[in-house]
């Protein structure tokens, strides 16, 4: 025991420090490091967040002061009207107005159908559920544009193409009120309810019905608020599926395709203030919504990847 | 009561049932049906026999030359973009978004306020910030040009009212790639700072007595535990860039960068840019039979892929 001290203690003074010095050393390694850490977090965020600031600073701007030679980093004069031009432009009320009817009323479909298969899928026993799990599960795996391309020759045989409104809006939605991954989501959230709660449901003589709507969904609302919010953000930058339905008919687009055609003409640079104050008011509405609902966003997307 | 809940059963899942038969099963298997048919036209329903002319017209690289020919943008154009684009930025993006999720495990103050802003990126409007990046990547009076003194080099248009300036194939590249990688970070360092958080404390407190240092600890004990993660995002982002569309309509608009003319090929095409450009613009004159065939052959490739990475990570991840 007292020689295993003596020979710690002189590979100790072989090194040449004594225990203080190399606490203090490895202090100052540790600080070292952390500012180190820091100065690589704050160099990416610059990166990250440069971007947004250009979209805003430009979108103030004036055209002159756009095509200066040495870019300026903050607005001389700040130009509001660019943005007036802009809404007017882009015919904001109606994008606006479109995204929400198709937005809202696909978000509230997928809450619903998602609702109904989670619950099947967690609660309820029957013949093939393991089955029919696995094959919804295994539509995810492929690439969308195989269904794409049969889903338009379809609606348009159904006449819901060429300018149709009523036709349109159904083409952008029904499609789109139903999503695998939320139901595998809300699975997961009705199977942690426990059992021990439906007994007793069914003890009161309360059917599958009422215990859904009553207990299960009341459970489970941080993920439908997570669901709610995505699917509405996934319609707002919806652009593919929007621009083969709506082509030729811009006043059925919606805000993704309104923002790319009131602009198409890459390098127009006398437009960049009116083009930059466009781009403003397609994300802030996004940029507000994330900081809202920052919480049940990161949530609901962190929970693809951890297992379980 | 088994009995009774099995049609029951049903009647919850008939919604989801009925619609998925309607938009996703029937059309991946006519997807498959008409990649087959010769010059169909799906408005009234005419082709003219089975062929497989659909899927040699695609995997041919010079079948046909000239001017607006669209046989050879597959092999061309569109194939080896998409694999350029997915080469270039997967690994790119995943080591970034590693290095940042590590840093932002390892402090304390602020942690937070980083997190939330690397994930800005994630909730915004693909078509917006590819317009933002335009801007920023101007010819004349782009900010990136002034910032790193490569005055007028044309990155996504040529100079403004110079019939002689062009856009070197490269310099798009570099721009698409770079806002790509901005794009598809946040999701990543979500992800990892997800694993992250769940690895067990001790093994570090271990490597810290043992004397080990930071950076042998990282590769060590870091990424082995985290491979679970990582085989997910590498999977999920090898997908995604086989996808990728959105971010070269943001950043080049609807013509996909034809820089050469008007009428040229359009240089920054990818594949799915091809099948959607077949639907719009040829829908009855056969393009939806290339197109489909289009889908199946890139379904293909991301299956071979998937199943590659799959095998490879059997040897490689520690669950």
């Amino acid at each position: 025991m007292r020689q295993d001290y003596n020979s710690l203690h002189l590979v100790l003074k072989d090194s040449g420090f004594d225990i203080k010095t190399r606490e203090n050393i490895s202090k100052v390694m540790k600080i070292i490091g952390m500012v180190f850490t820091y100065i690589v977090l704050i160099l990416f965020a610059i990166l990250v967040v440069f971007p947004f600031y250009w979209m805003i600073i430009t979108s103030l701007k004036s055209g002159e002061e756009i095509q200066r030679l040495i870019p300026t980093y903050w607005p001389e004069v700040f130009v509001w009207s660019n943005y007036s031009e802009a809404m007017q432009r882009l015919n904001f009320g109606t994008l606006l107005t479109n995204t929400l009817i198709v937005g809202i009323f696909s978000t509230l479909g997928t809450l619903f159908t998602t609702i109904f298969a989670a619950f099947a899928f967690a609660r309820l026993e029957f013949r093939g559920r393991d089955f029919m799990f696995s094959l919804l599960l295994a539509t995810m795996m492929i690439p969308g544009e195989m269904m794409v391309i049969s889903n338009y020759t379809s609606v348009s045989l159904l006449g819901m193409t060429g300018g149709n409104r009523t036709g349109a809006y159904l083409a952008m939605i029904l499609p789109f009120m139903i999503s695998v991954f939320y139901i595998y989501l809300l699975r997961q959230n009705f199977k942690q309810i426990p059992n021990e709660l439906y007994l007793a449901a069914k003890v009161d003589g309360k059917s599958d019905w009422a215990f859904l709507w009553k207990v299960m969904v009341p459970l489970a609302m941080p993920t439908l608020t997570t669901i709610f919010i995505l699917k509405l953000m996934g319609t707002w930058n919806a652009y593919v599926w929007p621009n083969l339905i709506t082509t030729g008919h811009d006043e059925l687009k919606l805000i993704s395709n309104g923002l790319r055609d009131s602009f198409n003409t890459a390098g127009d640079i006398d437009d960049y203030g009116i083009q930059m104050a466009a781009t403003v008011v397609v994300t802030v509405p996004l940029l507000l919504l994330f900081i809202i609902f920052r919480k049940y966003i990161m949530r609901g997307v962190g929970r693809a990847g951890i297992k379980g | 009561m088994e009995s009774k809940n099995n049609w029951k059963a049903w009647l919850y899942l008939a919604p989801v049932i009925i619609l998925m038969a309607v938009f996703t099963f029937y059309p991946i298997l006519n997807s498959f049906y008409i990649s087959f048919l010769d010059n169909y036209n799906y408005l009234n329903g005419t082709f003219d026999g089975f062929t497989f002319d659909n899927y040699i017209k695609i995997l041919t690289p010079f079948i046909q030359s000239g001017p607006g020919s669209y046989y050879e943008e597959v092999m061309q154009i569109a194939l080896p973009n998409t694999l350029l684009l997915t080469i270039i930025t997967v690994p790119i993006s995943i080591c970034l978004a590693l290095v940042i999720a590590i840093c932002l495990n390892s402090i304390k103050w602020f942690q937070k306020i980083f997190q939330t802003i690397f994930f800005l990126p994630y909730v915004t409007n693909a078509i917006a910030i590819g317009m933002v990046f335009a801007v920023i990547f101007d010819t004349d009076y782009g900010v990136f040009n002034a910032i790193f003194g490569t005055a007028n080099h044309p990155w996504v248009t040529p100079a403004y009212g110079d019939p002689n300036s062009k856009v070197n194939y490269w310099s798009a590249v570099f721009a698409l790639c770079f806002y790509i990688i901005w794009s598809s970070l946040p999701y990543k360092i979500l992800i990892f700072v997800g694993g992250l958080q769940n690895i067990d404390k001790q093994y570090y407190e271990a490597a810290q007595v043992d004397a080990t240092p930071k950076w042998k600890a990282a590769w060590k004990i870091t990424i082995p535990l985290l491979s679970p993660q990582i085989m997910y995002v590498m999977i999920t982002s090898f997908i995604g860039a086989f996808k990728e569309y959105d971010s070269v309509i943001g950043l080049f608009g609807t013509t996909a960068g034809n820089f050469d003319s008007t009428t040229g090929p359009k240089n920054m095409e990818t594949m799915v840019y091809f099948i959607y450009s077949q639907i719009s613009d040829r829908a009855t004159r056969g393009g939806v039979g290339l197109a489909s065939a289009a889908a199946v052959f890139l379904f293909i490739i991301i299956m071979i892929f998937t199943a590659l990475q799959f095998w490879v990570g059997k040897k490689r991840v520690h669950y």
